[in-house]
């Protein structure tokens, strides 16, 4: 087993809104991360993901607020830090984060090497420029990117090409954990493989730890990551081995999310296309038993009652059902 | 549409503009119901009278007289009857006779006064003084006497038959009326014009007919640009390339100046309020339609339009009700500046002397163009300009507010 | 599938440019294709390769610079607001965003009413129109009764996209464009899209155009694919030949470019 990279405890973060209603986007999530393996959390719109993505980093700013639990980064625990401490000593170094439009955050009107060099100087004041350009350069190179890149304006470059210097400008320190929140779902399939590769890449060369990485689009967590994570509404609803999550789901609504997945195989016709009829609960008022249950093929009365806890199934899986394993594999069966 | 109407009154920037402006509206709708003069008649003669009560002189010569013993009295009256330049000799004096600087106080009327009486000798020679100034000095000191003796003034009347004047009364210093019992009082907060006019009577006059000049020029010009703007942008080809055509024949042209020249075209006999207001409305839609433009190509394309076309629905069905209503906010909006460029269209114009022609009614432009030609800044006859300046600044402002309001509840991006 | 494939939509040379001289873009460049009755024909492209263009041509939103269509053997003729209005009595859409594909002003009764005054229905007793709405909202697994009276912003995404196939339920067209019909809404809820369009199509018949970027979708639902590249066909031909067998180098790349979950998905080629 590998040294736990990340690892967080019983996180609960809220959206205070305008009306002054409590949102519980994050309900009791815990996950650790290994070094050296990649986390993919998985979900439909609305459940919680991207709100996952911005609380784990510890940075939060209204309406998000935290509410309970601990995020620990190789070994530091960094709940409950103040927002400034966080950005100077905890963001580019510990955590790096690329959220889904990041490269429309670059400034048109600075060259890329500058976004380099403020990244570094952020947290080494003495570095010169020559060495930054060095460094950067050779860091681009590893990630398959021209070091000309470094001298040219944002706008000189394709969609897939600033997505990709926007990662390897964010991974420059060597984070720990590395958080793609959709950093290809904006671009064409040919610049989202790109990312993909490049991600992959990262990760091979150990230029960064850990990471995870979210995404509504199963087959690409399937592609780069080495565990997955369902969520649905605000909780962790499955978590296991990529292949098994993906060809094996225990939880009703995890088998529901596989069977929409549509790729151009062969294998897809012989696959039936299903559906997880209706909506999300509304997360200002969660139902009392499961979330689900609303939803749910297999629904019984007894879902409807108290708060479903998370269960171990096999190594290293979890899900969140009141049914056994065994007993909703016999409920699968039947169904088919 | 409540849900809007609540959102926008919950907006702090549009409920103060609001308030502002209905304050100004019931201002202009009240006053007139118990201030009920004509807003142009002449009432001073003479020029620029300072606000405050005036009181019939004559008729509180024969209201009841009562006798008040004031001790404060005849300094006040003395005070408002020395003029500035005496104090200035009296100080001069007083320095001269060995009075040191830092004690003397012209703004002081009594402790000036005492300071005289005790100092002031005729004889007394004071070095470098020519004889003409010891006998200002000497005339200075005789009128401060008459001031401060405490004998009435006679009241006299000529005898019908010989032309005699026979005394019928006298009035005492400690005579005083009552103004409730006065027959003519009359109170003007803003004074009078340069003709005479009461200010405040005639400003609100003014206001009414100029937010009327505004609101008829706002919808002209509205009414044209919503059109036009409707028809470039959803039809497009040769009718957008028409239309833009001339749109931007207008632009390059600046309304002011072709708006000048529409005035002093039409001549100061033929110009009204209302063509003043119709000239504006056709010199300033050229924005309305250009924006109007913008919107409708963007919202042209857009699926529920299309989808409306598929569901066979004509142009005119398409334009009213699956472009308009998206816009209508936006030209609320549009219609709320325009109304207020229109108001501060017709202030220039009228400074220029090219507004409405000034017998029929008062408006905020020609009242800042008398104050202007009878040179009230210079004068420092500070109410005939200054509460016009105040008034259209407030129209403006309430109408900008309540546009700043509309736009951050209709456009997300802006709220706070 | 069919023992005789009627044509029901043929395009000839089609073409569409933007702008002119130095800023001329051509969106749709020489495309011919015929489309039979009652098939489902996907046409796949990136984004920019001009399939949306394609879809407001065969449409009759936008005039095409060149070529021509043959809509049922005839030259189609959309010279007039009437003529549209007739031939749109025959084609009709989905578009891709359902949260502006609806007037925000109007109710959801009035979306289904307009389409059952364009089948002829308006001097139908109010009964008869209610039955009608009912109908079609039953359709789609939507209760009319819940959805009277409000407003198509009330209702999720797949909602939405559900209640636009009850009005081509009740529109009853011989040819129904779905313009990325799921790509807005959740995956959970692209299936019951798909089965609803599927199963309309088996119900009245018509001939359903697909278009959409993902070549995985296109595979799953249609009988002939068609990708397009720049704004020209650089492939046709049935499901299984061009997803499983591609020939074009385009097509390939497009192919290998999606994530595999069957077979192992070759990075490498970037």
């Amino acid at each position: 087993m590998g040294k736990v990279m990340l690892e967080v405890r019983d996180l609960t973060t809220k959206y205070i809104t305008r009306f002054r209603e409590d949102v519980y986007a994050v309900d009791h999530v815990s996950l650790k991360v290994e070094e050296g393996k990649s986390l993919g959390i998985a979900g439909e719109s609305g459940c919680g993901k991207s709100t996952l993505a911005l609380s784990l980093m510890g940075y939060y700013f209204p309406p998000l607020y935290y509410t309970s639990g601990d995020i620990i980064i190789d070994g530091r625990n960094i709940s409950g830090m103040n927002p400034d401490d966080v950005r100077r000593s905890i963001l580019g170094t510990e955590i790096a984060y690329i959220p889904q439009a990041a490269m429309n955050a670059l400034n048109p009107t600075q060259k890329v090497i500058h976004f380099v060099e403020d990244v570094i100087q952020a947290h080494n004041p003495k570095a010169t420029k020559k060495e930054i350009y060095e460094l950067a350069s050779e860091r681009f190179h590893l990630l398959g990117l021209p070091p000309e890149v470094l001298q040219k304006y944002p706008v000189e470059l394709s969609g897939g090409m600033k997505q990709r210097t926007v990662i390897a400008v964010s991974v420059i320190l060597g984070p720990k954990v590395l958080i793609a929140d959709e950093p290809s779902s904006a671009l064409d399939v040919t610049s989202q493989k790109m990312v993909i590769k490049m991600l992959r890449d990262l990760m091979e060369s150990g230029l960064i730890k850990s990471m995870i990485f979210i995404t509504h689009e199963l087959p690409l967590l399937y592609n780069v990551t080495d565990h997955i994570m369902v969520m649905y509404a605000g909780q962790i609803v499955e978590h296991g081995a990529a292949s098994e999550a993906v060809f094996d789901p225990l939880h009703p609504y995890s088998k529901g999310l596989m069977g929409s997945i549509i790729v151009p195989e062969a294998g897809l016709r012989e696959h039936k296309l299903t559906a997880v009829p209706g909506v999300p609960p509304n997360l200002k008022k969660p139902p009392s038993g499961c979330r689900f249950a609303e939803r749910c093929k297999y629904v019984r009365p007894e879902c409807r009652g108290a708060a479903v806890n998370i269960r171990e199934g096999g190594v290293g899986r979890t899900y969140r059902c009141i049914l056994t394993e065994s007993e909703l594999r016999e409920v699968y069966k039947n169904a088919a | 549409m409540n849900n809007t109407l609540r959102q926008i009154f919950r907006s702090g920037k549009f409920v103060t503009g609001f308030a502002i402006f209905v304050a100004i509206l019931l201002g202009t709708l009240i006053y007139p119901l118990i201030i009920t003069d004509a807003p142009l008649t002449i009432i001073g003669q003479g020029t620029f009278f300072p606000p405050g009560i005036y009181v019939s002189v004559y008729d509180s010569l024969g209201s009841t007289r009562y006798t008040l013993d004031l001790g404060e009295a005849n300094f006040n009256r003395i005070a408002s009857r020395l003029s500035e330049e005496d104090r200035i000799a009296i100080k001069e004096w007083l320095v001269a006779a060995g009075i040191p600087e830092a004690d003397i106080d012209t703004a002081d009327t009594q402790k000036l006064l005492t300071q005289w009486e005790e100092n002031f000798d005729a004889k007394k020679s004071i070095p470098g003084m020519t004889n003409a100034k010891r006998n200002y000095y000497v005339r200075l000191d005789k009128s401060i006497d008459g001031l401060l003796s405490a004998e009435g003034a006679i009241l006299a009347q000529a005898n019908a038959e010989t032309g005699a004047l026979e005394q019928t009364g006298t009035v005492e210093q400690s005579d005083f009326v009552n103004v409730q019992q006065v027959a003519n009082v009359r109170f003007l907060p803003l004074g009078t014009d340069n003709f005479g006019r009461d200010m405040l009577t005639e400003l609100v006059a003014a206001t009414r007919v100029s937010l009327i000049i505004g609101f008829v020029a706002g919808i002209i010009a509205t009414l044209i640009g919503l059109t036009l703007g409707l028809l470039a942008g959803y039809i497009g080809g040769p009718v957008d390339d028409g239309i833009m055509f001339i749109t931007n024949l207008f632009t390059v042209i600046p309304s002011f100046v072709l708006l000048i020249l529409i005035s002093f075209s039409i001549g100061q006999e033929q110009r009204g309020a209302f063509t003043v207001a119709v000239v504006i409305g056709f010199t300033s839609w050229v924005w309305t339609a250009r924006a109007v433009r913008a919107q409708v190509i963007s919202l042209r394309n857009r699926d529920h339009v299309n989808l409306s076309k598929l569901s066979g629905h004509s142009t005119v069905h398409i334009i009213l009700t699956d472009i308009l209503p998206y816009i209508a906010s936006y030209v609320v909006m549009a219609l709320i500046l325009q109304i207020s460029s229109g108001i501060l269209a017709e202030a220039g114009l009228s400074i220029l002397g090219l507004g409405p022609k000034t017998t029929d009614v008062p408006t905020l432009g020609l009242m800042m163009n008398w104050a202007r030609i009878y040179q009230a800044d210079i004068q420092g006859r500070w109410w005939a300009y200054l509460p016009v300046l105040v008034t259209i600044a407030m129209v403006t402002f309430s109408m900008n507010l309540m546009n700043t309001g509309l736009d951050q509840v209709f456009n997300p991006a802006l709220r706070d | 599938m069919q023992l005789e494939k009627k044509p029901c939509l043929t395009g000839v040379g089609l073409t569409k440019t933007f702008g002119m001289g130095r800023t001329k873009t051509v969106a749709v460049d020489h495309v011919d294709f015929t489309f039979y009755e009652g098939e489902i024909v996907s046409i796949v492209g990136e984004s920019g390769s001009g399939k949306t263009t394609l879809a407001k041509l065969l449409l009759g939103l936008i005039n095409e610079t060149e070529g021509s269509v043959e809509f049922l053997g005839k030259k189609r003729d959309i010279s007039s607001g009437k003529k549209k209005q007739e031939y749109w009595k025959s084609i009709q859409a989905i578009f891709q965003d359902p949260f502006s594909s609806y007037n925000i002003f109007n109710k959801i009764d009035a979306v289904l009413l307009d389409c059952i005054h364009m089948r002829g229905g308006k001097n139908l007793p109010q009964a008869k129109k209610v039955e009608l709405m009912i109908e079609a909202c039953k359709f789609v697994n939507l209760k009319f009764e819940e959805l009277t009276n409000k407003y198509p912003f009330e209702l999720s995404g797949g909602q939405m996209q559900r209640l636009m196939i009850a009005r081509i339920f009740l529109l009853k067209p011989k040819i129904l464009i779905a313009d990325e019909p799921t790509s807005m809404i959740d995956a959970c809820s692209r299936a019951t899209i798909l089965d609803y369009l599927i199963q309309l199509r088996n119900e009245i018949g018509m001939t359903l155009i697909f278009i959409t970027h993902d070549i995985g979708l296109a595979y799953y639902v249609s009988d002939t694919v068609y990708i397009m590249e720049r704004g020209k066909i650089v492939e046709r031909g049935s499901a299984d030949d061009v997803i499983l067998r591609p020939r074009a180098a385009y097509t390939k790349r497009l192919i290998s470019d999606v994530p595999k979950i069957y077979e192992e998905w070759d990075l490498s080629t970037v």
